[in-house]
């Protein structure tokens, strides 16, 4: 297929429906307003339904019912609206349902802006709901590996019977970039315990996150913290750049990544080696990358559009073996390349 | 080559248009692009602008800070706001019109088209956003003009297909209003 | 032998987890009659709330989805988006349909949800230990309103139906009680309506059902009917507020 010029955002739902999705619920808020709107001209189309909910927990909710339904279902928000959905990620985490859920985050506490930020971190990755659960969370950094990441998060829901995060900011959902579409046939899973009718061959089946015994509830727990396991295993993505002699490794995720390799261009031209770990899975967080490290690295650098979230992450990982430093930009301030060279030369006394 | 472009002006004068156009005459030709917007409340009448990236490699940061190799400044307060963006040695097109001061600028090469008065000899006001276009790739070489026409065929079709002479016009016009001495 | 009486097949062999006295396992009961008289046992899909009847999934004999406190309707809404050739009921109570599910369940009238909800008000919050609900009568104690409801502090009574029949999607809306044998042959009929008018493809309809809750009230369950009849019929009246208009 040929390249097509699109808006992240509508991106994001054509990228949807080609995985199949049929149905989708949920409420305005800047900056993702063009998925709804997408969403609400292209599923009638094919026969979906796109319904524009009350609110954004309602809008959750839809999608728990649906997903306990056994179709490709997903819900897009913002920040704000995301932290309201929290109670029914939980839910749906907690009765195994797949979904899909895209947050093009902007900056916060509170209202906080419209503009771009990587503040959601916490809320994403730290399984922003009550309980002992964590899903995955997708960082495109692009719109063509928005598109990509999209339909491999609906395979990765059915597969695992988990809802899947795939988090964007602003940047990503507004700009427009060229992209392909592959032709790629959605995972066929078997969903034997959906709600859909007995029809009086079977017993009933509950969708159900309450587990009243306590000691089936530690059950329930341990069955999902293999799951999990599972998924840091096999579901973990990463994209490592110029490390092999880099003095300074930079980790960012997003479009902030993509500020950060014309920094390294940049860095490189002054003779200083930089390298970059960009984690694509936020969750499962690549720990394994900051295994493989070249004995020129000093120091670790977490770049974000926050005030330092990843950073904890990232301090997990390199375990103590290197110092970790951190550079960011908050609240719609978007890091500049030379920005981050300043701050590199400034850790290496080569200001 | 890599070419950082700035298009800002008013809501309704077409800035979003001149940026896109751009980026899929880039993406005909098989460059590297992207278009970023502003939005939200910016975009509610406000002053609105786009940052285009054209570019024969792969693209980095999307958000031009303070590195645009050029500005497309369509009204006073886009000229104020983002002249300080541009590199020395860059160019910036200032609409004339409606822009009766010259850059403070003594480092990069200005450009002064009466873009609205051109578009509105054409009998249009609307195209004073196609006029600029054209001035700027006569000056600005991203794309060629023929990618930019191919694209108003791609763009502008079914009830739109009309509005392709009087936009090819603008380009026309725009690009003679410039002598490059 | 002769069989005088038969349990509906739309209920679980589970025992009821209900207090002595409460009316909440009558309600079930004439649901599931409704849904196997109806013969919809096979296709229907329920939603149960968060409350006393928080295990409904566990009695009723069907598919069913455990919502959060509040959100049954959102859910049905879902389910019944996936489903429409499916009948779709939520089953909840006052503090989950009345007070933090205020904006689903307006909502999901508002859009003629062809869903059919049962919405058993005791007027009061049981499964927590017996707080004050929306729905709590003006002077009666609660634990969290131990000198009565006081009006002045925190408003009158919240009616739910009369609210719900004023908006165009709800098309039917009835108010029934489960405190006599009379009242409850009315309220089966009633809930056996409403899920016809879904099966016609009608709208949204609700049974609000007047019940009891003897432990938090603090009577005896012969005493907890009386105070019902007394107390919350003048309050709450019973009837019919709205039905498709080929049944006026």
């Amino acid at each position: 297929m040929a390249k097509v010029l699109m808006k992240g955002n509508e991106a994001i739902g054509a990228a949807a429906i080609k995985a199949g999705c049929k149905y989708f619920f949920g409420y305005p808020i800047t900056p993702q307003n063009e998925i709804p709107e997408y969403m609400s001209r292209e599923l009638p189309k094919v026969g979906g339904v796109f319904l524009q909910a009350e609110s954004e927990i309602a809008a959750i909710n839809m999608v728990y019912g649906a997903a306990g339904c056994g179709v490709r279902v997903m819900t897009s928000s913002s920040s704000p609206g995301i932290a309201l959905k929290q109670e029914g990620i939980s839910y749906i985490a907690g009765a195994e349902l797949p979904c899909v859920i895209v947050n093009i985050s902007r900056g916060g506490p509170g209202l906080g802006s419209i503009q771009p930020a990587q503040s959601d971190y916490y809320q994403s990755t730290r399984g922003g709901g009550n309980g002992d659960y964590f899903h995955p969370v997708y960082a495109p950094a692009s719109i063509q590996e928005t598109v990509d990441l999209m339909q491999e998060a609906f395979d990765v829901a059915d597969k695992y019977r988990t809802p899947v995060m795939v988090l964007g900011d602003g940047m990503i959902g507004q700009m427009m970039e060229p992209v392909e579409f592959f032709e790629r046939e959605p995972l066929k899973v078997e969903k034997p315990w959906a709600t859909n009718g007995t029809k009086g061959k079977r017993k009933p089946n509950i969708i159900n996150s309450l587990f009243i015994d306590p000691q089936a509830l530690e059950d329930h727990n341990h069955r999902l913290e293999e799951k999990f396991e599972l998924m840091k295993k096999n579901e973990t993505r990463v994209e490592t750049f110029n490390m092999e002699a880099a003095e300074v490794v930079c980790v960012a995720y997003g479009t902030t990544a993509r500020i950060v390799k014309n920094a390294i261009e940049n860095c490189k031209k002054e003779g200083i080696e930089v390298g970059l770990i960009r984690p694509i899975t936020l969750w499962p967080f690549p720990e394994a990358a900051f295994d493989e490290i070249s004995d020129t690295t000093k120091v670790f650098l977490s770049v974000e559009m926050s005030m330092g979230q990843m950073i904890d992450d990232v301090k997990i990982a390199v375990a103590g073996r290197r110092p970790v430093e951190f550079y960011g930009r908050s609240g719609g301030m978007i890091p500049t390349p030379e920005g981050v060279v300043q701050k590199i030369k400034s850790i290496l006394g080569r200001e | 080559m890599q070419e950082r472009a700035i298009f800002a002006g008013f809501g309704g004068q077409g800035v979003m248009s001149m940026g896109k156009l751009l980026t899929y005459a880039g993406m005909i030709e098989g460059k590297e692009v992207s278009w970023l917007p502003s939005y939200g409340p910016e975009m509610r009448g406000g002053t609105a602008n786009c940052h285009v990236t054209v570019s024969d490699a792969a693209i980095g940061s999307p958000v031009i800070t303070n590195d645009a190799t050029c500005l497309i400044a369509m009204n006073l307060p886009s000229l104020v706001k983002f002249e300080g963006d541009v590199v020395a040695g860059g160019v910036i097109f200032i609409n004339s019109t409606l822009i009766d001061i010259k850059t403070d600028r003594d480092d990069v090469h200005a450009y002064y088209v009466p873009a609205n008065d051109i578009a509105n000899d054409l009998g249009n006001l609307k195209v004073a956003n196609m006029v600029m276009l054209g001035a700027y790739l006569k000056v600005m070489h991203p794309v060629k003009e023929e990618s930019v026409v191919e694209t108003f065929h791609k763009l502008f079709t079914g009830a739109k297909e009309k509005l392709i002479p009087m936009n090819e016009e603008a380009l026309k016009r725009g690009a003679d209003s410039i002598v490059i001495a | 032998m002769a069989v005088v009486f038969q349990k509906t097949k739309g209920l679980t062999d589970k025992p009821f987890s209900y207090c002595p006295g409460c009316t909440h396992g009558i309600i079930h009961r004439l649901v599931a009659e409704s849904l196997e008289e109806l013969g919809l046992l096979d296709e229907v899909i329920g939603v149960a709330p968060v409350g006393c009847s928080v295990f409904a999934y566990e009695f009723f004999n069907c598919d069913m989805h455990e919502a959060a406190h509040g959100r049954a309707p959102a859910v049905a809404t879902g389910i019944k988006r996936v489903h429409p050739d499916h009948p779709v009921f939520t089953y909840q109570g006052d503090g989950d349909l009345a007070s933090i599910g205020t904006a689903e369940i307006v909502h999901v009238a508002h859009r003629g949800e062809k869903i059919t909800t049962i919405f058993v008000n005791n007027a009061i919050y049981g499964m927590t230990g017996g707080q004050m609900a929306p729905t709590t009568l003006v002077g009666q104690k609660a634990t969290t309103a131990p000198y009565g409801r006081d009006a002045a502090l925190c408003g009158n009574p919240i009616r739910i139906s009369e609210m719900l029949a004023t908006i165009d999607g709800a098309v039917f809306v009835e108010r029934v009680a489960v405190n006599t044998p009379a009242n409850i042959r009315k309220a089966k009929k009633a809930i056996k309506r409403a899920f016809e008018v879904q099966l016609q493809g009608l709208g949204f309809g609700i049974v609000e059902v007047l019940s009891t809750c003897p432990t938090n009230w603090g009577l005896t369950p012969v005493e907890s009917l009386e105070w019902l009849e007394k107390n919350m019929i003048p309050y709450y009246p019973l009837g019919n507020f709205k039905s498709p208009k080929e049944e006026k």
